[in-house]
Formats: structure tokens, sequence, C-alpha cells
């Protein structure tokens, strides 16, 4: 049995600090209190000082009450065991499921050595023309979606999760409202796709320390599955909740702050979570799509910012689409040239005449008279809102590239299109 | 120096910042093993306070205890230098990436440091002069064949004054291990040297005779950098831009087309991602000059984001120190570091910790300081024998909300010789390069002449200016000359300053193509008096010669198909 410690000598915030021997960094303890049990996470040590992060929150700590350490890190099961199943953010069951304890393995892994990574090149297709088409979704891609607060970047997710082609879902909810963690399980199960999930989730009622372990136990589950040769996509919203957690509790450690009140080092603790995503040579991958709320619709704040830095692209979603300018896909080119010898032409010429739409829609605006070119875009750029851009389309890409051909078919000429004759030769639909 | 084994113990630690105390001396940035159960963690002093030493851990300080015990090492964090270095990967602290991951798999194991050259693996030495003959530190004093280079074994750089060849060994096989040269100093006393010398990083090497003026262009065959913002042999250029603008790619492009003997790639703090597709291609790709493949005149050091934070700032400085190496056998040399904002990071979260005062945006206040003495590093030096070599170094900054406002990009900015500013209206214009040529700058001379680069810096603003005017009294108010300009200013930018990275004629164009596409776009186009009957007429007539020229671009230099298309466009123009 551990040592126990009853001389707690301060309290501010979620962290205490207790005067204890021999303890870790990041080892944990356990609290007990007139409440119950917490876990808590050693942050500084100094000599015989330890200050520890209380997951559950220092509310009701008194100071007698007893800390004893385990001495080991975070743990969190893994495995098959795992699937179906609903954990808070310290692992512990939501559902009326067995406590696990099989297969403990450390959240806090080391990084992936590079040369044991490789180039992805496979396709993830989520059914979403605006992505599967315009913005394709690559395995072991890290990509967050951007959006303001209000726009349905859960039920995108709960879509394309529920869609994908992928062995292992994990689903880590950070701040989720209750309804929404209940909308992903419903969404989920409808697909038959619960089966192959394991949810981790902090919601917005919960203590706001425990919120900063649910990407690391998420992607540490994710890795375990990986390693197993299983291609496993993990769902991380509302990563700028995280974000704002490492806020508090760095204000809290008393850290000087470094934009509009951020942590200096918030592009590596980012960093550090995004990085797991993987394709490992000779195992499985991780795939990591995000929810990233912009305060304010301002992508230069600090998360946004940070975060388009670390990853592979951003879905913009706005007006309940996925706007096509200010989404990319960075490794869209690794797989998108070996799909259909149609999809890059379909691709860069939808794009560009919908970018003419949008010039005529504002010069419409201004009250400008329409050409007949500007009445044919206006056209276009109404079909293409209508069935290419709503997120209620879901067909697969070859159909939503054929849907492509029919509508510019529709709307132009050949030649007005650019694309090259070979393919309008194969594909292009001959008006009656 | 004391060789009594000096030792202490953990008292503190905070995440990568551990304090140690000891009765012993202590040396400023001297490296520190901490002892936690059967692993080492290196380490480095970073500041001395009574008798407690604060360590920057290059490891994760997971499970650490206070109490664990810690060995000064007296050694300051060094390299090894000498052949076997070319078409390797290094971790920021020199260590084999392939041969970590033959080791220990899929992970990164903390505490596991592999010699970074193999002691074992024998070279062909020749040597190059004789016992007797009188040498400075860093002569030569004999060569291997590494790859494609004959590598220069020189004599150590840490010894000083005259030294005498008192013993050379004969051509033959050698290791790292075995020493070649016995070298007598002024004082008499006798030094071996091996193949290999080791060298701290933080300290420049500077066994050269003098430092000269960067005055010979670097030719990275990308238009708009060698034409309008030329880089020199032996300068320094920084390229800031937002998320997205295109930074990596500009600098893998760079990377495989720059007229340089080596090119070290620094990926500090980035996607490992991106690092991986370096490493995975570059042994497939050909370098036209050698017809070998690229990564023989390469070396990685990497340091990706998810890895620890402490070593990101190595990473930059083995680069440079590595870089340096190789200059001194007269080899010109560019470095690439991706990104300096993720090191300056890196800076920040160390200050913080030694609860330093922090200075504008947290970041400390020899923030500057740091900066400038990396980037003179770079240089072109004349060396004992009379040859010259150079390091040139070029580094991307990742501001903050893509504000070129923010201390790293201003502290940067008064150091170096070229600013090739990267601009998210451009790169969302898809005009690529996306550096922006109404606020880049270069300080150095390019190839093209000078009035020709003059007039080219004219027509892009006299452009910009006319559009941003138009857009407030229309097209209509526009007088047709300055439309003209208008024209000339979109037609010079879309032919000549982008370039199609996916094309493989346009990817890259060599010195003498430039010289001579510009001249003919500056004698036809931008000097021409141009009569046009009106505005619609002056628009088809550019549209024509873009599309001509996009061809012109697309075809081989100095083939039938370039030529035809040069008569072509030159047939269009009469009469205009």
């Amino acid at each position: 049995m551990n040592k126990v410690y009853t001389n707690i000598i301060e309290i501010a915030g979620d962290v205490i600090t207790v005067e204890a021997e021999g303890v870790g960094f990041s080892e944990i303890a356990e609290i007990t209190t007139a409440r119950g049990k917490s876990l808590a996470q050693a942050i500084r040590l100094d000599n015989k000082k330890v200050s520890l992060q209380v997951f559950t929150g220092s509310k009701g700590i008194s100071t007698g009450d007893k800390v004893r350490f385990l001495g080991h890190p975070m743990m969190v099961s893994s495995g098959n065991d795992l699937l179906g199943r609903i954990f808070n953010a310290s692992g512990e069951p939501m559902d009326r499921g067995p406590h696990l304890s099989e297969n403990m393995v450390d959240i806090g892994s080391p990084s992936v050595n590079p040369v044991k990574r490789i180039i992805p090149d496979k396709m993830i297709r989520t059914g979403i023309p605006m992505i599967d088409v315009f913005n394709s979704l690559v395995e072991s891609q890290k990509l967050p979606i951007f959006s303001i607060a209000g726009e349905p970047y859960n039920e995108l997710l709960a879509r394309i999760a529920a869609q994908a082609e992928v062995d292992i879902i994990i689903l880590g909810g950070m701040g989720l409202k209750y309804d929404d963690y209940l909308f992903f399980r419903d969404t989920l199960a409808k697909h038959g796709a619960l089966s192959r999930c394991v949810f981790f989730i902090h919601t917005a009622a919960d203590p706001v320390v425990e919120c900063l372990l649910v990407p690391d136990i998420s992607l540490a589950v994710a890795e375990q599955f990986a390693l197993a040769g299983k291609r496993v996509l993990a769902l991380l919203t509302d990563m700028t909740n995280f974000c704002d957690a490492l806020k508090e509790i760095s204000i809290t450690m008393e850290q000087v702050p470094s934009n509009r009140g951020y942590p200096g080092d918030l592009y590596s603790q980012l960093a550090a979570r995004y990085e797991k995503a993987v394709d490992f040579d000779t195992a499985g991958s991780i795939t990591i799509l995000a929810a990233t709320t912009m305060p304010g619709d301002d992508v230069t704040h600090p998360v946004p910012d940070n975060t388009g830095y670390i990853t592979e692209g951003q879905f913009y979603l706005k007006n309940k689409v996925i706007e096509p300018f200010g989404s990319l896909s960075r490794l869209k080119q690794q797989v998108n040239g070996k799909t259909r010898d149609d999809h890059r032409a379909i691709m860069d010429t939808m794009i560009q005449l919908f970018a003419s739409y949008r010039e005529t829609l504002e010069k419409q605006s201004m009250g400008f008279q329409m050409s007949n070119w500007d009445k044919k875009l206006l056209n276009y750029g109404r079909r293409f809102e209508n069935e290419m851009m709503s997120l209620s389309v879901n067909i697969p890409l070859e159909k939503a590239l054929d849907l492509g051909w029919q509508i510019l078919s529709s709307c132009f000429e050949p030649e007005e299109t650019g694309i090259k004759k070979s393919l309008i030769e194969k594909y292009w639909h001959v008006k009656d | 120096m004391l060789k009594q084994k000096r030792i202490g113990r953990v008292i503190k630690i905070n995440a990568n910042m551990v304090t140690a105390e000891t009765d012993a001396f202590m040396t400023q940035n001297e490296v520190v093993y901490i002892l936690h159960e059967q692993e080492r963690l290196k380490s480095e002093v970073i500041r001395i306070r009574g008798n407690a030493a604060q360590l920057q851990v290059y490891e994760s300080t997971q499970g650490l205890k206070v109490g664990d015990e810690v060995e000064f090492t007296g050694e300051l964090l060094c390299v090894e230098l000498g052949p076997g270095l070319l078409g390797q990967i290094f971790d920021g602290l020199q260590n084999p990436l392939p041969r970590l991951a033959e080791q220990c798999g899929f992970f990164l194991k903390r505490g596991v440091y592999i010699d970074s050259l193999d002691d074992n693996t024998e070279w062909d030495f020749t040597p190059a002069v004789k016992e007797g003959s009188l040498l400075m530190p860093g002569s030569t004093l004999g060569s291997v064949k590494e790859k494609i280079f004959k590598h220069s074994i020189m004599a150590p750089f840490n010894l000083s004054g005259r030294l005498e060849a008192v013993n050379i060994a004969k051509s033959g096989k050698y290791n790292l291990k075995q020493a070649i040269a016995k070298l007598k100093d002024s004082s008499g006393k006798i030094h071996e040297a091996f193949l290999k010398q080791i060298w701290p990083v933080k300290i420049p090497i500077k066994a050269y005779a003098e430092k000269l003026k960067p005055t010979e262009p670097l030719v990275t065959k990308m238009r708009l950098i060698d034409s309008l913002f030329p880089v020199a042999k032996g300068g320094t250029y920084c390229i800031p831009g937002p998320f997205g603008a295109g930074k990596t790619v500009l600098q893998q492009l760079t990377s495989r087309h720059a007229e340089v003997d080596i090119v070290i790639i620094a990926a500090c703090g980035e996607r490992a991602g991106e690092v991986v597709e370096t490493l995975k291609t570059f042994p497939k790709i050909t370098d036209p000059r050698t017809g070998k493949p690229l990564s023989d005149r390469t070396v990685i050091i990497c340091n990706t984001s998810s890895m620890p934070v402490a070593a990101r700032e190595s990473s930059v400085y083995t680069a440079v120190t590595i870089a340096e190496y190789y200059r001194q056998m007269g080899l010109n040399v560019l470095l690439l570091a991706d990104s300096t904002s993720r090191w300056a990071q890196a800076m920040r979260e160390m200050s913080g910790r030694l609860e330093e005062i922090p200075g504008e945006e947290a970041f400390p206040a020899y923030l500057g300081s740091r900066i400038a003495s990396f980037y003179e590093r770079a240089g072109t030096v004349k060396l004992h024998d009379g040859q010259t070599g150079s390091v040139t170094i070029g580094g991307t900054v990742s501001p903050a909300g893509g504000n070129f406002e923010e201390p790293v990009t201003q502290a940067t900015l008064k150091v170096v010789g070229a600013f090739h500013g990267l601009s998210r209206e451009r790169s969302d214009a898809r005009r690529y390069p996306a550096i922006d040529p109404l606020i880049s700058w270069s300080k150095y001379k390019g190839f093209i002449n000078e009035t020709h680069m003059a007039e080219g810096h004219r027509i892009l603003k006299k452009s910009h200016d006319v559009s941003q005017m138009m857009k407030v009294i229309g097209e209509e108010g526009t007088s047709i000359n300055d439309y003209i300009d208008f024209l000339r200013g979109e037609f010079f930018d879309f032919v000549y300053l982008q370039q199609n990275a996916f094309d493989k004629a346009d990817e890259a164009t060599i010195r003498e193509r430039q010289e001579y596409v510009f001249n003919f776009i500056y004698e036809n186009i931008l000097k021409k008096e141009f009569d046009f009957k009106d505005k619609e007429h002056a628009l088809k007539f550019f549209q024509k010669l873009r599309q001509l020229f996009k061809g012109l671009n697309s075809a081989e230099w100095e083939s039938k198909e370039f030529k035809a298309i040069e008569a072509e466009i030159s047939a269009s123009l009469q009469g205009r």
C-alpha cells in the first residue's frame, strides 16, 4: 500500500499543494474527500512540495484530506473490451458496464519516430461531395473543422463517423453539451456503428481539469488500436474548450500568458495531440477530425491560428455548408489523382466557375446589368449550392463526379469550361 | 579541468525545467545527465543560482523524482563531424533516427542516445600533406570519398596557432577511431587527429582566414526570387507567411533545385508528415547536376512539433554547425530552417519557466540577439588555402495570425539580407510562389541587369496602384496608358513571377533562361510603346500573349518548341 499524506498546505483554483516524498513528475494521486474520491496529477515538484491538479476540481477539499500517490502516470485500459463503451474523461464507465483494468497504457506516450511513418495515400470516403470531390480526406490526416458556435459541426462529425470506412471510431468530447453527447450516441447507434466506437465524454457540467485529459486518453486508446493494425478515426470536439481549459490552468499556476491569455506553449500542447495522427509503416493508422470553434469567426484568434499551423488543412463550416474557399485538404493531391481520371478536372473547373458565380453575385447586388454569361453563372451557382454544397447531399464520389458533369453540361457549352478535350468527349452530356 | 566526477540531486521539477543542487562547481551550458532508474536523460545548464543549476531537459520529464541523481559532464552540447553525415536523418541531438527505429521500434524512447557516426565504418583515406608540413587548425590533412564529394579531413578546429605534422597516416582504410595524424603545436604538445571531430554546437567554427562579403548570387531556379529578390551565397533570407501560404512547399522546392553543393534541412517544430515526404522522396529524385539521388547531398535534422521542445533549439544549432563543417571544405552549403518561430517559441516556454521578465508577447528580451547570432553564422569565407566556401541560411517564420508586426518576424528582418514575404491574398488567388513582390526586398545583387530589374519592380507597383484605383473609379475612368500599364504588370506577374511547381519545365528555371526571358520581356513588352484602339483590344492582346507565354514556360529550354513559340510571340508583337 502506498503511503498516505494528509498535509495539504495550499489550495488555489483546482491546484492543491501537499507535502510528500518520492513523488514522480506527472504521477497520479487519489484524494479522498468528504465528497468521495478524485484523481489528481503532479504538475510541479519543489523539494517536498507537490502541486497537484485535481481532476474533479478543488471544491470541498479540506486541508486534512488524504492524498495517496499511486506510483504511476495516468493510465487507461485499452483493447477490444472498450468497444461500444462510454467513459468519462478519467476513464471511468459512464454506461452501466464494468470497470476495466486490462491492458493499461500510459496516456502520455512518446512521439512516433518520423522514419516509421509512411506517406499517406488512402482516401477516406465520406459521402459528402464537398469533402470527397473538393477536399478529399486522407487516412492519417489531421483536420479541424473551423466554425462559429451554432454551426452544425457535431452533426457533420457524426455523419462522417457513421459513414467513413474505418475500423474503429473514438469520440473525445470536451465541454460537450449533454444533448450533443446523446445526439452522437443515437446517430452512431442508428447507423449500427456503436459497436466499433469508444466514447470519452467530458460534458460542460464536468470539472474543467478533466477536459485536459480527453485528447490524451482518446488518442492513447486510438494508438493501441492502430498498433494492432486497425484504421482508427478519432473525433475531438471541441478543441477550443481544451485550449480554454489550458488557459485556465496555466493562469492558476501563475504562468506568464502570451497571447490573449493563452499560455506560451499552446502550439506545442496542440501539436503533441494532433501529431498523434499517423500512418504506421506496417501497422494501422489514426485520422483525427476535430472541431475548433472560432470566437467571432476570427481565424487569427490564437486557437484556430495555432491549429492551422499544425493541421493538414481545415474544413471551414459557414452558413451550414462547407465553404469551398477557406477549406483546404493539404493531402488531397496524394489521393485525388488515382480515383477517376476526371476527378481533378471536375474539382478545379467547378470551383473556378463557382468563384466567378460569387463575383457575379456581387455585381448583381451592386445593381450592374447581368450579361448572358452572368445569367449562366447564376443558374450554375444555384444548382451547385443546392445539389453539391448542401450537407443533406449524400452520394458516393463517382456519383458526385457524374452529377458534376450533369450540372456543367446543362449550364454551359463545353469550351466555356476550359476542360481538356479528351475528358469532354468521354463525360460531357450531349443535349438532346 | 578537474577530472573528479561532479554529482548533484534534483530538487525541483517544472515540466521540462529541472533544478538540481550540488556542492561542486558548475559551468553555464554544460551537459548534465539526470539519472532516473535505468535512464540517463540529457539536459543543459541554462542558469546557475547559488548552489543550484537550472536545467532544460531534452526529453520528457515524466516520472522524474526529487532526489534523483544528476551528473555534470563539463562538456558543452556537441555534435560529431566527419564522413558519413550526408544522407542521414538526425533528431535535434544528432541521434540517427533510422538506427533509433531499428533499436526502439515505432516510438522515440527517451534516454537512448546513439553515436551519430558509426565509429567502425572504414573510409579510404588519402593524405594531402607530408610530415613536417606547417599547418593551421582547419587545414586539410587528407581526404576520404563521401558519396559524390571529396570529404576533407581537417586539423582539429579546437587547436590554436601554427601546427606541424609530425606524423601522417599512409593511404589506406581507417575507421573513425584510428588516428590519422599527429600534430605538434607551438608549445611542443602533440595532438592526435582523427577522421571525425567533436564540436560544441553553440560556438561558430572559425578556422578560416577571413569572412568575405556575399556577392555571388545563389541560383534557386525560382524566377521571382532570382530575378527580383535574389539571395547571395553566404547570405541570409527569411520567408514569413501565414499558414497555408506555401512556406514549406517553397522550402522543399528550394532544397531540390538550388545550385549549391550541400543542403541541410532543419525541420524545427513543424509537421512530421512533411519531413516524411522529404525523407521518403529524396532518395528517389535524381539531382540533374550529379546524376545521383538528392539524398546524397542532403542532411536532414528533424525535431518535429511533438518531439521534446528543448531539442528544437539544439536542432537549429546542430544544423548550422554541420553546415559550417562542410563550408570548411570549400563547399557551398544551404541551410533551410523551417520554422524559426517554433524555435523562438521554445525559448519563450523556457523563459517563462525561468520566471524571467517577459518582453513583447511574452518572448524573452534576448530573442533578438539570439536570432541575430544564429543568422550571423552564415557567410562566405576564405579558407587558409585560398579556397572559398559558404553557408547560406534561409529561415521560415510563422507569425501569429499572419501578422508581420510580431516580435519574431521583426527581429529576423533586422538581421537578414533578403525578405520574401508570403501573403494570404496571393495564395488565395493561387498565385504561386505566393511571395508578395510589393512588400519583399533584397539587399543582394542578382544576375539580372539592374535597370531591367528596377523596371520590373516599377511596373508591378504601377499596375497595383492602377488596379486599386480602378476599384474606385471603374475601368471607364482609367486612361488607356494606365490601363496598359496595369495589363503589363499583370502579364509580368502571370508569366514570369508565377511558376507552376507541377510542370516539369516550368518548375525550375536556370539562370541563362531567366536572363534571356527577362531581357525579352523587358525589351518587347515592359519598354514598348503600345498603340491600341481601345481597352478591349488591349485586354484581348495581352490575354493572347499570356496564353502564348504560358506555352513558352512549359517548353524545354532551347528546344524546337521553345523557339517556335518565341517566333510566334515575336510575330504577334510586330506592328503593335
